[in-house]
């Protein structure tokens, strides 16, 4: 079981540090800033904020080599294999799901990372957005289950 | 507050990217917050190294915003959430209900969200997530254009 040893838990705690810290300093914790990214009809008068873009892709360009080392070994450091999700086919679930999300989103501007981060700074409502967002998560477990053997089994059907 | 910030965005972005990278090839795991946050609850096994992560998620978040007050909002500048828009005359509460919801059941059914999807999947070409991600930029690209919430 790797889950109680220390370099696992570690690795968790580096990574969640890391990302906490990274949503500080990209300003991804301010719904406004989110918002106003997705506000592409300001485009025009020249209001437009693209910070988004200028945080989402060297994230991506660090993990996509991160991915590319993964791949010339047959594990990870402290597990066994590597977890790649379950699911893999295009389906009504992921289309409609993605929408769903897209919707609050943008009714919003915080998606979950930054909802998580914002505990730091306790703005009013987020603790009635987060129990709405845990119980959404919920309902949404009747659909599509939690844990990975349950997971296998639903993507296999 | 400048409204463009690429330097801090990019530094931001690329500690993120970081921390991506740390989970997958150190614990072989994807570092997607949707997933992550919505299986801290039974039946899930694993909850243990989650609210480890999500806990140093928001000390960090805290600490670098004492450390760094100028960088961002949640310094020097408060944090707050965006009200609905007035046009709606839909009280607070409901609103913010109503997209917690929202983001909830749609990363659960979809399987991802911003994180997951946007820089782990996108990062691993992943198709399922190119199309979660085109699929819910669009939609809430449509969703600030036809509420005007900004």
């Amino acid at each position: 079981m790797p889950i109680a040893r220390l370099p696992y838990l570690a690795t968790a705690a580096l990574s969640g540090a890391l990302f906490g810290a990274g949503l500080y300093v990209s300003q991804m914790v301010d719904p406004l800033k989110v918002l106003r990214f997705l506000d592409v009809t300001a485009i025009p008068t020249g209001g437009w904020d693209a910070s988004l873009a200028f945080v989402i892709v060297p994230a991506i360009a660090v993990m996509f080599i991160a991915v590319r080392i993964g791949k010339a070994r047959s594990a990870p450091l402290f597990d066994t294999s590597f977890h790649s999700p379950e699911y893999t086919k295009i389906d009504r679930r992921l289309i409609g799901g993605a929408a769903l999300f897209g919707l609050g989103w943008g009714m919003s501007g915080i998606c979950p990372g930054p909802a998580i981060s914002l505990i730091a700074f306790q703005p009013d409502g987020l603790w009635l957005f987060l129990a709405a967002m845990l119980a959404g998560s919920l309902a949404g477990s009747l659909i599509v289950p939690s844990g990975h053997v349950r997971r296998l089994a639903d993507a296999a059907r | 507050m400048e409204s463009f910030t690429p330097l801090t965005a990019a530094l931001g972005g690329t500690l993120i990217g970081l921390a991506a990278a740390v989970l997958w090839l150190g614990n072989g795991r994807i570092a997607g917050i949707s997933g992550i946050f919505g299986q801290l609850l039974p039946p899930a096994q694993t909850v243990l190294w989650r609210l480890v992560f999500l806990v140093c998620l928001v000390a960090a978040t805290f600490l670098a915003a004492r450390a760094f007050p100028q960088l961002g909002v949640g310094g020097v500048v408060p944090a707050e959430l965006v009200p609905p828009p007035a046009a709606w005359s839909v009280p607070v509460p409901v609103w913010l209900i109503a997209a917690g919801l929202l983001t909830g059941i749609g990363t659960r059914i979809g399987n991802g969200c911003t994180s997951g999807h946007g820089v782990c999947g996108l990062a691993r070409l992943s198709l399922r997530s190119l199309v979660a991600v085109a699929v819910f930029f669009s939609v809430a690209i449509l969703t600030v254009a036809v509420t005007g919430i900004v």
